[in-house]
């Protein structure tokens, strides 16, 4: 006999899911993913594909005999850890870390917490900031693009950090740019010619990444441009003050994973806000430390700890940053 | 200019296939059964007995205090009986069979085709026609409509707001009837708008029905303060509350009544039943009912008699198709599904709407991944992924707290929801428990 | 040197002594008196915090029971008589002993006997389900199967039977707090008298139509024909709305009811197994729904 079906309304369903935003996630680091393909090489795609793997084997392992529940692998979330983890490393990273911070991510980042929806914490970034705090040498190596190599380098620092080592030994930014080793343009950043994590380099990529996610009405445009907006007036007012002393915000924009993390990292759905109040708050919040970092603390890069710091702000904003209810009377 | 309202509201594809099936008249036949309860408020009470024979528009079951409505008969027969008969959801309610016997109408009925445009009556006059038609809200919520039109002392209306949004999923009776109706429903307007004595009336239509516009904009030439306002396709354009902000930008504030803004919302139906009533003699016993559906072979708008059993409308359309899971009464996105269809149909019965057996099921439900997407699709402002969580773990003080009182229930969040939870279905639980929390509380 | 760790242990002395007078003086001034008969009635009780005796927990129960005069009225079904009994020691009141009760489910609509005619789609919940329509089945009375009882039992006393789909209860872990009770949108689960050695009849169908109607949808019906009623030597038996009800202080449990119910809808519970009859008349599905629920 034909049976109906009863459920209460809606009898329709919209054309999200979840594994379709996670897919068009993955899309939308394809780009970036190719771009680092081009400059790094053999390194950034075994790096790509360890990382990966390993997180989606890690997710399925813990599902199935630790927390013995049904593996959810199949929608995605592992892949994009995976990929964002991997973005964030150097090309040349040993492999064997690679696992272990995919671990870390996954483990630590994700599962300890309940799995996909639970986690306080962007679970790549818990895997980045172990390594960067375990291993910092092999983190901050960075593995010149290929066709930047010559015969007495292979491996260089990323501008942040040159103009970081400048400012310590007294040098003003204009007498640090003027030096033999810095050849960073902001060309060569625009498309990916500068040493760095595999995918933080190109910044066209990503945008384009971040045109399509706005497109699929995946992420809004709230946290990433509150971010742009909160370095380029922050670090802007800086440079303004004493061009010697602070780099101006184009380069702060261009550098240092700053759209790889405001656009994929940030804006990741679990850790963030909840309306788009609080996601100007936490975009403002992120702006301000990263530079504050940058500019004033001791590590040249300081996204990843901003967004994490912001990420344990998040129940404290969502308490706060409530939509304003229809016909509300103040 | 083209309006709409500004938070939240979903986009779901419109469907509207049978928009060019024009009206058609339905002939009951066999034994009906009219529910004595078709309203919000008190159950009429019924004035025949066993073996009575009755006419098409004769009163049956008289209103049980104010808030309540008067059931006409709408077939000619002799009374059967009351019975318990189940609705479309198999709840159990008294209802008055009748069996068909030809189709004898009341003798006060005008039945002659000619629009009657003699707007002389009174007020009052009008208020008492429509109070003794028993007509109610047919845009669902099937509250008595004398009551609605009965301003509460100390407020003022200043305008009129007939719902031309139509702005569920494929129903088109409210189109259909705008196309083929068009003087009448003005002239059921212009009554309205003499009942609650203002001169504004305001008919907001969806662009989509961009024919329903211009027809009504012409016709509207010959009449004074009738202004059609098009409107940007979103749902739930049709609430209350939505289309008065998008029409006059006004919000009604939080746990008030519309009329709080100083504007009356009425349907697209209710106000032709209005001119029916006041202008024919006629009372509501019958209304326009989309019968769609993408599996079916043919689409119609028909004008079927209120307690005409679901299977002739089924059997109307040449049987229900095999691939059918899911029938629903009214839209997809707040209409109700059927598991009874032997049921009879009700005054507020608007569409009957087949869903294929594959589009029928929810995806299976996952996580939340917080995404959002739930907060930035309610119109009301509430936080939907939180609500659910509150009432799925029984917690009402903290229900009530965020604002549960003031969700429409119309669906936007599980419609946009990427994990596919049951959002709505446990907010409108805990609604209603908190609700019963409150007023135990007062 | 010495200067330096002499400097640090006076400064941490002085801080320490500073600290403690403070928090002395706080805690003084804070104090909360309270009855110290609620801390010590609270260890006599269970602690499971069921809400069982209708406060919000055994803190709360604990508080009332040292307030009031008259605890007769009051009563943990968790902790039971023996419970009740040591409380009415310690306070030195009086306690009504009551009848140790357990939750009964009174439907027999397995999926063999009352056939599924509609899916239902919405979330897993018997409250949002009643809240939709009448039910997957034709029976608009029945147990819906979605186990709110089992989502709020404290006990883990309730669960459904993955074949029946109908919710059983646990014998020895049901504490009779009632949550199930509650939870219950349709209304089956009762709270019932255990009876002597756990044996105890019931009507086990809240079925109020007519009958016929409910013989239709259901083979395991109540339809009200009074045999029970008849057959019955204690007048334990009433009907109402074609539905009988025994009332457990009438029913001597001498069986009579459930040889004569035609549709197998009263059960009985841990009785030794009946001695064979010239005639065994017993209901066929009756044999096979005892056994389920006794489990």
């Amino acid at each position: 006999m034909n049976k109906l079906i009863i459920s209460p309304s809606p009898h329709i369903h919209g054309e999200f899911s979840t594994k379709r935003l996670m897919r068009d996630v993955i899309i939308a680091l394809l780009p970036a993913l190719c771009v680092s393909f081009y400059f790094f090489g053999l390194g950034a795609m075994t790096v790509v594909c360890v990382a990966v793997i390993s997180c989606v084997v890690f997710e399925y392992l813990i599902q199935k005999f630790l927390l013995k529940t049904t593996p959810t692998v199949n929608d995605y979330s592992a892949i994009v850890t995976g990929l964002i983890l991997a973005f964030n490393l150097p090309s040349n990273f040993p492999l064997w870390l690679v696992v272990v911070g995919s671990l870390i991510a996954i483990g630590v980042g994700k599962m300890v917490f309940g799995g996909l929806g639970n986690n306080p914490f962007n679970p790549a970034l818990v895997g980045r900031v172990f390594l960067l705090i375990a291993r910092p040498v092999e983190m901050t190596t960075w593995p010149l693009p290929i066709n930047m190599i010559t015969a007495d380098a292979t491996t260089g620092a990323t501008p942040l950090a040159i103009i970081k080592e400048g400012l310590k030994n007294g040098l003003t930014i204009d007498q640090i740019k003027s030096q033999a080793d810095y050849t960073f343009t902001y060309l060569d950043s625009l498309w990916g010619q500068i040493g760095g994590s595999l995918g933080e380099v190109s910044a066209i990529a990503l945008l384009l990444g971040f045109a399509y996610l706005l497109v699929r009405k995946v992420i809004t445009w709230h946290i990433p441009i509150t971010i742009f907006l909160t370095v380029t007036v922050f670090s802007g007012t800086l440079h303004l003050v004493n061009p010697n002393q602070f780099i101006d915000p184009v380069f702060h924009l261009l550098t240092g994973g700053m759209i790889l993390g405001a656009v994929y990292m940030a804006t990741d759905y679990v850790t963030s806000p909840m309306t788009h109040k609080g996601m100007i708050v936490y975009g403002t919040g992120i702006g301000l430390i990263t530079i504050a970092i940058r500019t004033f603390g001791s590590y040249p890069e300081g996204l990843s700890f901003a967004i994490l710091f912001m990420n344990a702000m998040v129940p404290l904003i969502n308490k706060y940053m409530k939509p304003k209810l229809f016909g509300e009377i103040k | 200019m083209i309006k709409t309202f500004k938070k939240g509201g979903v986009h779901p594809p419109e469907n509207k296939i049978s928009r060019n099936a024009a009206l058609e008249q339905l002939v009951p036949e066999g034994i009906i059964q009219i529910f004595i309860s078709q309203h919000i408020g008190a159950p009429a009470e019924c004035i025949v007995a066993k073996g009575d024979k009755v006419k098409v528009g004769q009163l049956i079951a008289k209103a049980n205090g104010f808030v309540s409505a008067n059931v006409h008969s709408s077939v000619s027969g002799t009374v059967l009986g009351i019975e318990n008969v189940a609705d479309y959801q198999g709840i159990k309610k008294p209802a008055i069979c009748i069996q068909v016997e030809g189709d004898e109408w009341d003798e006060n009925i005008d039945r002659s085709p000619e629009i009657n445009r003699d707007l002389s009556k009174t007020s009052e006059e009008i208020l008492a026609k429509i109070t003794e038609a028993g007509l109610v809200g047919l845009g669902g919520a099937t509250f008595p409509t004398h009551v609605k039109l009965s301003i509460p002392k100390g407020k003022t209306a200043k305008a009129i707001i007939i719902n031309g949004a139509e702005c569920e999923p494929y129903l088109t009776s409210d189109h259909r009837v705008m196309l083929e109706k068009g003087e009448e429903l003005l002239i059921g307007v212009q009554l309205l708008k003499k009942v609650v004595n203002v001169d504004k009336a305001y008919i907001g239509i969806e662009t989509n029905k961009q024919d329903a516009i211009d027809n009504l904009k012409k016709l509207a030439a010959n009449y004074s303060g009738i202004e059609i306002v098009s409107l940007k396709p979103k749902y739930p354009q049709g609430g209350e509350k939505q289309l008065i902000k998008s029409i006059t930008g006004l919000e009604v504030p939080d746990r008030a009544l519309p009329i709080e803004t100083g504007c009356i919302v009425s349907n697209i139906c209710t106000t032709l039943a209005v001119y029916e009533a006041v202008q024919k003699n006629k009372p509501l016993f019958e209304n326009s009912v989309t019968i769609t559906g993408k599996n079916l072979n043919v689409q119609k708008n028909f004008i079927v008699r209120v307690g005409t059993p679901l299977t002739q409308l089924i059997n109307a359309i040449g049987g229900m198709p095999e691939n059918t899971g899911k029938v629903i009464s009214g839209g997809p996105m707040m209409g109700r599904a059927i598991n009874n269809l032997n049921a009879p149909t009700l005054k507020g019965s608007g569409a009957v709407l087949f869903i294929t057996k594959e589009e029928s099921k929810r995806g299976t439900k996952s996580n939340c991944i917080r995404c959002s997407k739930c907060v930035a699709a309610c119109p009301i402002g509430l936080l939907p992924f939180l609500l659910y969580k509150l009432a799925e773990r029984n917690m009402l003080e903290d229900l009530k707290e965020n604002s549960v009182h003031a969700c429409i229930e119309c669906g936007c969040c599980l419609y946009t929801c990427p994990a596919n939870l049951p959002l709505v279905d446990y907010i409108r639980l805990g609604k209603t428990r908190a609700m019963k929390l409150i007023v135990k509380q007062k | 040197m010495d200067s330096t760790i002499l400097t640090t242990v006076i400064m941490l002395g002085l801080l320490a002594a500073t600290l403690a007078v403070i928090l002395y003086i706080v805690a003084q001034k804070f104090k909360v008196v309270e009855d110290e008969r609620i801390g010590e009635t609270e260890s006599i009780l269970p602690g499971a915090n069921c809400g069982g005796c209708g406060y919000t927990g055994c803190r709360a129960f604990a508080e009332a029971l040292v307030k009031a005069d008259d605890i007769s009225a009051m009563f943990c079904p968790v902790g039971g008589n023996t419970t009740m009994t040591k409380i009415a020691e310690y306070l030195d009141k009086l306690v009504e002993t009551k009848d140790s009760e357990i939750a009964v489910v009174r439907c027999l609509g397995s999926c063999e006997n009352r056939p599924r005619v509609n899916e239902f789609d919405g979330a897993a919940s018997c409250a949002v389900m009643a809240a939709t329509y009448s039910g997957d089945t034709d029976c608009s009375y029945g147990c819906l199967g979605k186990g709110d009882c089992v989502s709020v039992c404290n006990f883990g006393a309730i669960r459904i039977n993955s074949e029946t789909l109908l919710p059983e209860v646990d014998e020895d872990k049901c504490t009779a707090c009632g949550a199930c009770v509650k939870s219950c949108p349709k209304l089956i689960i009762e709270l019932r008298k255990k009876g002597p050695k756990s044996r105890r009849i019931y009507v086990s169908c809240i079925n109020k139509d007519k009958g016929a109607v409910a013989r239709k949808v259901c083979k395991t019906a109540c339809i009200g024909c009074a045999a029970c009623r008849k057959a019955c030597a204690f007048e334990s038996i009433e009907i109402e709305n074609f539905l009988a009800y025994i009332d457990p202080n009438k029913c001597r449990l001498c069986r009579k009811c459930v040889e004569v119910c035609p549709t197998g809808s009263i059960v009985e519970l841990n009785f030794p197994p009946r001695k064979p009859k010239v005639e065994p008349q017993e209901p066929k599905a009756n044999v096979v729904n005892t056994e389920t629920v006794t489990n």
